[in-house]
């Protein structure tokens, strides 16, 4: 229970000894946030290193911490200097301990600022609900994944709590030999939470599959490729308008274009 | 050139990708994978895992194996494995190996029961065996002898731990894990077909049109084999279709076109019913091959008052009051059961009704002939509305949905010109009427005229690797001897004692210590001696706590022999560090009945030795004058006085079991080459290595000096070539890449009985006029005459080359959930571990991946019982409990009232929790179903 108790100091200390270093430490872009965290940003700003969430999550007795080799009881650790997150914030590792995924959420109701935000995790009973959490995005790569060589693993597949719904297989034939096929895993961007039980189970040596923050791990086709064979894809776009486009050779007025000669 | 381990996988992946297809490699990549290559040595094996039996190709360097990749040119497997198999190398090296022998002792160095493991030495270790057996054999005669055997032995192992103790202890009381996982399926066979293991091979896959997987969940257990079902899937998804029948979701139903989840037990029904479909819509359908059953089927059916295998009246333990009052409820079905409601239905045209006290006998293999018209009123109760109702396994379903999915069903099996496979597993084997199941299976094959065809038939998956090659086909269960023959039968025994150069009347007729027995019999205090060979019966024994205790606390000598310290070394008396696959010279046999043979790739971790070894240095300790001299049997009967016989063998009262069975003139003449397949490879027991252990006799080990594993297989095999089980010789097994028996002319066979494909039937239909097929198994085909309620004509008439269709009913398991026991248990597996976990557990990519054994519970029951997912909770029974964490989501969706736990962590030790009854036909254990309890921990 020791890292309770330091959760705990942390928290006495938090809002006087930690603000000043908010501005001098960059957190690094890859580290992954609680369940409901606001944008990393907001996140940051909202804040306030109380080291509350981290005291709630308690899971298993049999977490190791990959520091001290002492058990761990939670998944969510507040980030000491050293740890290339900014000091005093929660966040987790899917490779030492994964987030499991409890029902009550425990680390988001008792956070006091709001930066873990309760109201992103209801669902339409107004109940929470673990499945609408967005901590970040599995992606496989493709090389190092055993299953793309036809090799019958789907270990991730089979560890993903919301199996078939945020990974799926993918069956495919396998021509090489002619009579085996390739179960192929592919996670479903809409309902994968970022909790990291894939990654802590993949079989590779270095995971092939991995969590990564959702503004790492996605891509954003933007306003102006329009599904024009789904009607839905238009509240996509709701949001478009229309703007004055300029590039190297829209730059100057067209008088002046038209009154340089032509060279010849 | 220098090469990066890129490169260098690209390079070695590319050339073995080449090398299945057959396509020619660039020779600079060529070169570039044989320079990456240079100091190491590939050589091919057969997976140590499931009964798939994939082929592996093993790289050593410096004495270690460092690279494990699929057989390319492996048709089971075509150089792909499932992950379990790529750590085939790293199962040996766990740094808790066993490296030598280790004894419970007391202060002053002696053995002492409630004394410490202290490391001993070898010749220590057999001291201490040969004073025990002496002393067990003393006290109880050679049933106080046991010997714990294996699916997993090599082919070699089997038959030497058999010889030893049938020839040499005079014991019947070996029996193998593989008990636990087959034994149903084999009486299943024999009562069928006269012989056993399966008529069709994985080809049917490719050829089928409809895979139907009964209690077995393919998609974990057998994964090459599921990508191959895939395959044929993809390959034409429109007209292939999977069904897939279990007690719970499981992956397996991912690419089902049909998932019937279905009530335990009630695959009896379900199989019933889809008998009656066929022979009530004949009439009009005209859908029963009537040529083929009138030629080559008969009607069968025996006794329904057998038992459920457990403890029986008057057994010592009972009386004695080892049973609690609350266990008891449960035990005190096995004398006599009220029947329920379902089962007075299924049981009326057998003379019962609901509510009738069912007195229960001992099971017996007992059977005969009846008429069609007999069989079709056994059917009768099975209709669509009656096995629904009894059937439908999910509370939650619609009875009209579940309605239409078993005609479905049944529609694909009667459908005209549809192939049809139907594989099964552990569901339909573990079982208290697994026997009964079993048969049923066959008879709708049958009927349709679906089996030993190319793409059809009924298929019983394996577990282990070598339940078919060593457990089932050398013979290791108490009751067997090579080549299906039988301890039993006195001609059987005269042929074994003949090829054993033993004298005659050497071998015990009872053959009745089967798995469980034995553990009873330690709890009784019969058995004084047990050796445990490649198995961990303490952890995959139901109803563990009994089992511990009689270790732990009775006058008895346990010793373990394995790579690392499980549950079983951990009760044990005597702990031996075995060698563990690749370290030795060997053969395993897997599902489609292939042979695969290996070669020793490296020596043993530290002192460790084979079981091979260990059993044949045992026999030095054991003279004529020992062993068979006169004994009494607890029924009584007496194995004869056959040292005079010996003698008259040129045997001496001081001649050794080794010189007789191990060392012989035979054996001799197996000799030590510098030629393929010895040539370059070690071979510790036939020539000693390098390391000199210190052998049993406290001298540095230096071989046997002849090619001990050439010659007990070659022996082995002779038992059954000519006999349809035919083996080709020992080194054709080191080019090829295993072959399917029989084996004649160089052949293997595809598809047995069919006059085809398989030259026996051939020679059989020749005699019988058929043109077709040949059922020409031999045992139990001859029986006497009667109906549904028993013999009325006692003369028996023979069936020769016919095979069976039996009328059974559907009947409930023993213990069912009540009030207070609300909840039924299955247990299993999941694919990342094997078995008890003593290797996959020391793998750190598997252990990541599923570290621990989970209780899976649907996400109601969890809510009413007040369970949080993840939370810890007991799962408790009438016999035992322990704490597993709640999994409501993930691979195993239960339905309502039902939990799955699997056995592979010995911290969720589930095996005190099941319940230990088995089918009384097949002694094999019911680990599917038991009642338990669920509270918060």
């Amino acid at each position: 229970m020791a890292t309770t108790f330091q959760s705990v100091g942390l928290a006495a200390l938090g809002g006087m000894l930690w603000s000043g270093y908010t501005d001098s430490v960059k957190a690094s872009p890859l580290v992954l946030r609680p369940p409901g965290a606001l944008k990393e940003e907001d996140f940051l700003t909202a804040c306030i290193k109380c080291g509350l969430c981290a005291e709630a999550c308690v899971n298993r007795d049999t977490n190791i911490d990959k520091e001290t080799g002492l058990p761990r009881p939670g998944t969510l650790q507040m980030a000491k200097g050293g740890d290339s997150v900014l000091i005093g914030t929660p966040f987790f590792i899917p490779t030492e301990v994964p987030c499991y995924m409890c029902e009550d959420i425990p680390c988001v109701p008792v956070c006091p600022s709001g930066a873990l935000d309760m109201a992103s995790l209801l669902d339409e009973k107004e109940e929470l609900d673990i499945t609408k959490s967005k901590m970040g995005l599995a992606v496989v790569h493709k090389e190092s994944c055993i299953a793309f060589w036809g090799i019958q693993c789907d270990a991730c597949y089979r560890a993903c709590p919301l199996l078939d719904v945020a990974i799926t297989l993918e069956y495919q034939k396998n021509d090489r030999t002619g009579k085996h096929a390739f179960l192929l895993p592919v996670v479903q961007d809409n309902a994968c939470t970022g909790c990291g039980l894939c990654e802590i189970a993949c079989v590779t040596e270095k995971p092939a599959i991995f969590v990564l923050p959702n503004d790492v791990a996605k891509g954003k086709a933007g306003d102006h490729y329009v599904k024009g064979w789904d009607v839905k894809d238009q509240v996509r776009v709701g949001d478009a308008h229309s703007e004055t486009t300029t590039t190297d050779i829209s730059k100057r007025d067209a008088g002046d274009y038209l009154n340089m000669e032509v060279e010849y | 050139m220098s090469l990066n381990r890129r490169d260098f996988l690209k390079n070695s992946a590319a050339v073995a990708a080449a090398g299945a297809v057959g396509i020619s490699v660039p020779q600079e990549a060529q070169a570039a994978a044989a320079k990456a290559e240079s100091k190491w040595r590939w050589d091919k094996a057969a997976c140590r895992f499931c009964g798939t039996g994939c082929g592996i190709m093993l790289a050593t360097k410096e004495g270690r194996i460092v690279a494990v990749k699929g057989d390319p040119a492996a048709p089971v497997n075509r150089g792909l494995n499932c992950i379990k198999g790529y750590f085939n190398a790293k199962i040996m090296y766990g740094a808790d190996r066993l490296k030598t022998p280790l004894l419970r002792m007391n202060d002053k160095g002696e053995f002492d029961k409630k004394g410490k493991f202290k490391p001993v030495s070898w010749e220590r270790a057999f001291d201490e065996m040969e004073v025990h057996i002496k002393k067990a054999l003393k006290a109880s005669g050679p049933e106080g002898v046991a010997n714990f055997a294996s699916g997993q032995y090599t082919v070699m192992e089997g038959y030497a731990a058999q010889k030893m103790m049938k020839a040499g202890f005079r014991s019947n009381a070996i029996d193998p894990n593989a008990r636990h996982c087959m034994a149903s399926a084999v009486v299943g066979f024999y009562q069928t077909f006269g012989i056993d293991e399966p008529s069709g091979c994985y080809d049917d896959i490719e050829l089928t049109d409809t895979i139907v997987s009964w209690g077995s969940n393919m998609a974990e257990m057998h994964p090459i084999l599921w990508s191959r079902v895939t395959d044929r899937k993809l390959s034409n998804p429109d007209k292939v279709k999977v069904v897939n029948l279990s007690t719970y979701r499981h992956r397996t139903s991912d690419l089902a076109d049909i998932e019937i989840i279905f009530t335990p037990n009630t695959d009896l029904a379900l199989w019933n019913y889809i008998a009656r479909e066929i022979v009530m819509r004949d009439e009009k359908e005209k859908i029963i091959d009537w040529g083929f059953v009138k030629k080559h089927m008969v009607f069968a059916t025996g006794p329904t008052n057998i038992g459920y295998g457990m403890r029986r009246e008057g057994e010592k333990s009972l009386k004695e009051g080892k049973y609690s009052k609350l266990e008891m409820e449960t035990v005190s079905k096995e004398m006599s059961k009220v029947l329920s409601e379902n089962e007075g239905k299924a049981l009326e045209p057998y003379g019962y009704k609901a509510g009738d006290t069912m007195k229960h006998t001992a099971g017996t293999l007992a059977h005969w002939e009846i008429s069609f018209e007999e069989y079709k009123k056994s059917l009768e109760p099975y209709t669509l509305e009656y096995t629904a109702k009894v059937a439908k396994g999910d509370p939650n379903e619609d009875i009209e949905v579940f309605k239409k999915k078993l005609q479905a069903l049944a529609n694909l099996y009667i459908e005209k010109n549809r192939k049809v496979v139907s594989f099964w597993t552990m569901g339909m084997n573990q079982h208290t009427r697994g026997t009964w199941v079993n048969t049923l299976s066959y008879n709708v094959h049958f009927m349709l005229n679906k089996q030993a065809k190319p793409g059809s038939g009924a298929f019983s998956l394996t577990g282990q690797p070598s339940a078919c090659g060593t457990a089932r086909e050398v013979g290791t269960f108490c009751h067997r001897l090579p080549a299906d023959m039988m301890v039993k039968n006195p001609k059987h025994r005269k042929i074994t004692e003949n090829g054993w150069k033993v004298p005659e009347g050497t071998i015990n007729p009872v053959g009745n210590q089967h798995f469980m027995k034995i553990m009873r019999d330690l709890e009784d205090g019969v058995v004084k001696f047990a050796w445990v060979n490649v198995n961990n019966p303490w952890q995959n024994t139901a109803n563990a706590n009994h089992w511990i205790k009689a270790a732990r606390e009775m006058d008895n000598f346990i010793v373990t022999s394995d790579g690392y310290p499980g549950i079983s070394a951990k009760v044990s008396d005597l702990v031996l560090p075995s060698a563990m696959i690749y370290e030795k010279w060997g053969a395993y046999g897997n599902a489609e009945r292939r042979t695969q043979h290996w070669r020793q790739q490296v020596l043993p971790v530290g002192d460790s030795m084979s079981d091979t070894w260990q059993w044949v240095e045992l026999s030095k300790r054991f003279t004529v004058k020992d062993l068979w001299g006169e004994s009494t049997l607890r029924n009584g009967a007496k194995l004869p006085n056959i040292i005079k016989d010996a003698k008259k063998m040129g045997y001496k009262e001081n001649t050794t079991m080794y010189d007789i069975l191990f060392a012989n003139k035979r054996a001799k003449s197996y000799k030590l080459k510098e030629s393929f397949p010895q040539k370059g490879y070690d071979d510790t027991e036939s020539r000693g290595d390098s390391r000199n252990v210190l052998g049993s006799d406290g001298k540095p080990w230096k071989g046997y000096g002849f090619m001990i594993h050439e010659y007990l297989f070659e022996e082995y095999a002779s038992f059954g070539r000519g006999h349809g089980h035919d083996l080709a010789p020992f080194e054709v097994y080191h080019k090829v890449r295993g072959l399917k028996w029989p084996v004649v002319d160089g052949k293997e066979t595809q598809w047995r009985f069919n006059v085809k494909y398989d030259p026996y039937a051939a020679k059989a239909a020749k005699e019988t006029g058929a043109t077709d097929f040949a059922f020409y198994g031999t045992l139990a085909k001859a029986l006497p005459q009667g109906d549904l309620k028993g013999i009325k004509d006692k003369n028996k008439k023979s069936l020769k080359n016919k095979a069976k269709i039996y009328a059974r009913p559907y009947m409930e398991p023993p213990e069912i959930p009540d009030k207070e026991y609300d909840t039924w248990l299955c247990t299993g597996r999941v694919l990342e571990h094997w078995h008890s976990g003593t290797m996959t557990m020391r793998v750190p990519e598997l252990f990541r991946a599923v570290p621990e054994a989970l209780c899976y519970m649907h996400p109601k029951d969890a809510k009413e019982k007040g369970f949080k997912q993840g939370s810890l909770i007991w799962v408790d029974s009438r016999r035992g409990k322990v704490k597993a964490r709640v999994e409501t989501r993930g691979r195993n969706r239960v339905p309502q009232g039902l939990v799955f736990v699997p056995w592979f962590d010995e911290k969720v030790f589930i095996n005190k929790v099941c319940l230990d009854a088995t089918c009384p036909m097949s002694k094999q254990t019911d680990f599917k179903k038991c009642a338990v309890k669920l509270y918060k921990a």
